[in-house]
């Protein structure tokens, strides 16, 4: 049995997108009879035609009113030769973040070009957004060729501008096609008004298009720790790619421990390998200390462990990215504070120009490097999407406010002097604070000589200040004891010092706590 | 690679059902005895086994519930050795709330939304795991796998957090909460092959039997002592069976001599209407779905 083919589809406002879906499910029987007559009897109809098949897929009551696909919505249709999920995501430029959503679980992605309109900045945005996300087959389809009179040159024309811009999309395989989704021609069915083309049907296409992932070695995040109470002890999971048997030695990150599969086990027994996309429960041969978000690899193939990681940000949120802002990071089943530590350049997906960025607001897409409190293990996007992606929530409002995909890891050791500054880039405030182990404060004692010892043997950066101490001192990282400071009282200092959140345990690190 | 669609789905809805053990306090599986639910309780089995299922089974009974359905809980819930929770909003229960004098929208909204958000706070449950797919309903296909609940229990449909590949962001407030759909990306021929394929029982009236109806257009409506007749409405014999679970006087049959999961699969094949055509309370307002669903309905 074929695989489900997982597609997005993207467009600008009015390019059909709605119609062309609703015209797929039209066609290959997917829409049942009530819901057709649903569309039949709804007071809206803007297609010109006798039914508007838009109203088929557009749920939200916001959108039939506004016209407007606000949110991803996804489908189901099947024909004789394959299943389709269909991640119909939203066209304008400010619901971007969920055109990201929808492709990040796609093989492959429709990307409507309005033939009246031409090739549009939405257009390239888009491609550009399911390159980054690793989606293997763009399919251009240029809809509305009904207007256009079937023109030959018109489609030429945009599959040219289109070839001119391909450089941008690496790794991805592009097909283009001419349809209408308004009459249905090439849609689910080759059409008789344009001689001129003897390609496929959409629909011809992604019943036949290839999906090959590149093979990556065993990942296996560990979900969840099984213990009845009886004796058993497993680790639950989804393998994130490749296989593994009973008998193979595994490492576990990141605390690099081995240990040897005993066996795989399921609700159904127990199975002799577990492979890329099961759910299975995994018992090792010694008593290794595993919990949740540790990472499980063949140990002749473990991933990157790194704490510097170079990544590609598609910024989600209203709020503008905060710089060295501790965020919650979630890889896998990893969670770790992380900062965006600086910026390398703002993606301009219409154009490909990189630019030079501070901040990010909604929608942006940056090339930053990111630092976690604790090492993480994890593989480049390109390589396996499970272990190379993540998404940061905020603390606050644990809203998701970005998704990344790791480009690569930076090594901290081992580096030439000479490219030590341009490599690391310049000491950041939570390089200091995992260092010294607290952040940087102004505080006051009834007995500052004692406080000073006190943290001075615990391995703070502590300086006495014998006034208000200069604006810019604190971006040391250090503990400043000065007149008009926070007042710590004498007796249990440092316990008081924990509590207001300033001295960091190094096992506070652990969950996502932490700086 | 996964040989089969449903292992993957399998896969995928263990994946998410692990999630939810891992990230919240005091989950629960909303619990309506349906075939869905059927179909999410075996994959929780399968989810945590050699253990057992680490949350409870709630159940919102609105109190026009199928007897037959009831009595297949008992016994299923027994079979299994799950942890049941009933909740009745016995308030409105009290103040005899009934579809006829209130109308199906008012009395859904007490007897079923009311109740499930009113049951999950009396819980102090922060995950509620429904069965919900996307392919039941229009606005159903725009909810996220972890769809988040604000105090009141109400979804924003405008203001849903992107969801990445499978990294679902659990976080919570406290008097928040999570609605979790596991079979998000299940159809309805999917459910009814795992079903055959796992042999997992059901509630028998999804099988066809003759069953006293009353005959309204396109629905069966069986015979049951809370149902009233329309004036001049007679019952007859029909062989027919549900697609859909829900109140007595809210639920269609259809006529159907399917008795058999091999033979209602067949019969799907041949359907030309939608799972839910004949439940009242999909069609009682346009857009009525979502309306319910931004109240806190499942």
């Amino acid at each position: 049995m074929q695989t489900t083919l997982r597609f997005s589809t993207a467009g600008s406002v009015d390019d059909g997108k709605s119609t062309l879906i609703g015209r797929l499910l039209f066609d290959t029987n997917g829409a049942y009879d009530d819901q057709i007559e649903a569309v039949r009897n709804s007071k809206v109809n803007r297609s010109g035609r006798e039914l508007d098949l838009s109203l088929l897929t557009d749920g939200l009551r916001a959108e039939r009113e506004q016209g407007i696909t606000i949110d991803v919505a996804y489908r189901f249709f099947a024909t004789a030769k394959r299943r389709f999920r269909i991640a119909d995501t939203p066209g304008h430029e400010q619901y971007t973040r969920n055109m990201a959503t929808g492709a990040s679980t796609s093989d492959a992605a429709i990307i409507l070009v309005d033939a009246i309109k031409g090739v549009s900045r939405q257009t390239l945005r888009h491609a550009t957004i399911s390159s980054l996300l690793g989606i293997e087959h763009l399919i251009f389809a240029v809809n509305k060729m009904d207007a256009m009179d079937w023109r030959e040159d018109v489609y030429a024309g945009i599959c040219a501008e289109l070839r001119r811009h391909c450089s941008r999309w690496p790794g991805a395989r592009l097909h283009y096609l001419p349809v209408s989704a308004l009459d249905g021609d090439n849609v689910a069915r080759r059409g008789g008004r344009a001689a001129w083309y003897n390609g496929p049907s959409l629909l011809d296409l992604i019943e036949t298009l290839e999906i090959s992932p590149a093979p990556a070695p065993f990942r296996f995040p560990v979900q969840y720790v099984i213990r009845p109470g009886d004796g058993f002890r497993g680790f639950a999971g989804r393998v994130a790619s490749g296989t593994v048997a009973p008998g193979d030695t595994v490492a576990v990150l990141p605390s690099g421990r081995r240990a040897t599969v005993r066996g795989v086990h399921t609700f159904d027994g127990p199975q002799p390998a577990a492979h890329e996309g099961q759910s299975v429960t995994l018992i090792l041969d010694e008593e290794v200390d595993i919990s949740r978000g540790d990472l499980i690899s063949l140990d002749r193939a473990r991933p990157e462990l790194s704490r510097h990681l170079e990544a590609d940000l598609v910024w989600m949120a209203e709020e503008p990215l905060d710089l060295n802002f501790p965020y919650l990071l979630r890889a896998a089943t990893r969670e770790l504070s992380a900062m965006v530590s600086s910026i390398h350049w703002s993606l301009d997906p219409a154009t490909g120009e990189q630019l030079p960025a501070h901040t990010a607001q909604l929608n942006d897409i940056l090339r930053i490097s990111l630092e976690t409190t604790q090492p993480l293990a994890f593989d480049p996007y390109s390589r396996c999407r499970e272990t190379g992606s993540f998404i940061l929530i905020h603390p606050r409002t644990n809203r998701t406010i970005a998704a990344g995909m790791i480009v690569r890891g930076r090594p901290q050791q081992d580096q030439k002097d000479a490219r030590l500054a341009f490599d690391l880039g310049p000491v950041t405030p939570g390089e200091r604070a995992e260092r010294y182990g607290h952040l940087p404060a102004v505080v006051s004692s009834p007995n500052p000589d004692l406080l000073e010892r006190q943290l001075f043997e615990h391995g703070a950066l502590v300086v006495r200040w014998p006034s208000a101490p200069p604006p810019g001192l604190e971006s040391t990282g250090a503990i400043i004891i000065a007149p008009g400071g926070l007042l710590v009282p004498e007796h249990g200092a440092l316990e008081f010092l924990e509590n207001a959140g300033i001295l960091i345990r190094r096992e506070n690190f652990k969950s996502g706590e932490g700086i | 690679m996964l040989s089969g669609h449903l292992d993957q789905l399998e896969a995928e809805s263990i994946h998410i059902l692990r999630e939810v053990a891992a990230s919240f306090a005091h989950p629960v599986i909303l619990y309506s005895v349906g075939k869905d639910s059927s179909v999410l309780v075996h994959l929780a089995r399968k989810a945590f086994s050699p253990g057992k299922i680490p949350f409870p089974l709630v159940h919102i009974d609105t109190t026009y519930e199928y007897p037959e359905l009831i009595e297949f809980r008992d016994w299923f819930v027994s079979q299994i050795g799950a942890r049941l929770i009933v909740h009745i909003n016995e308030e409105a229960v009290a103040a005899g709330t009934n579809p006829y004098a209130l109308g199906t929208a008012k009395c859904c909204s007490l007897l079923r939304t009311r109740a499930l958000v009113e049951g999950l706070e009396k819980l102090g449950a922060d995950a509620a795991i429904g069965g919900a797919r996307r392919d039941e309903e229009r606005s159903r296909a725009k909810e996220r796998v972890f769809s988040f609940r604000n105090r009141f229990g109400q979804w924003d449909p405008k203001d849903q957090r992107p969801e990445l590949w499978n990294l679902y962001n659990p976080k919570v407030d406290p008097g928040e909460s999570m609605r979790v759909f596991p079979l998000s990306n299940w159809t309805e021929f999917d459910v009814w092959r795992y079903i055959e394929r796992e042999e997992i029982p059901i509630v028998p009236l999804y099988f066809a039997a003759p069953r006293e109806v009353y005959v309204r257009g396109n629905s069966l409506i069986p015979v049951k002592a809370n149902v009233r007749p329309l004036p001049g409405e007679q019952p007859q014999i029909r062989l027919c069976r549900m697609r859909s679970l829900g109140c007595t006087p809210c639920s269609g049959a259809i006529e159907s001599d399917a008795d058999t999961v091999p033979k209602i699969i067949d019969e799907l094949f041949l359907f030309r209407r939608s799972e839910r055509e004949n439940r009242v309370i999909d069609h009682d307002q346009d857009g009525s779905m979502e309306i319910k669903k931004r109240e806190g309905y499942f």
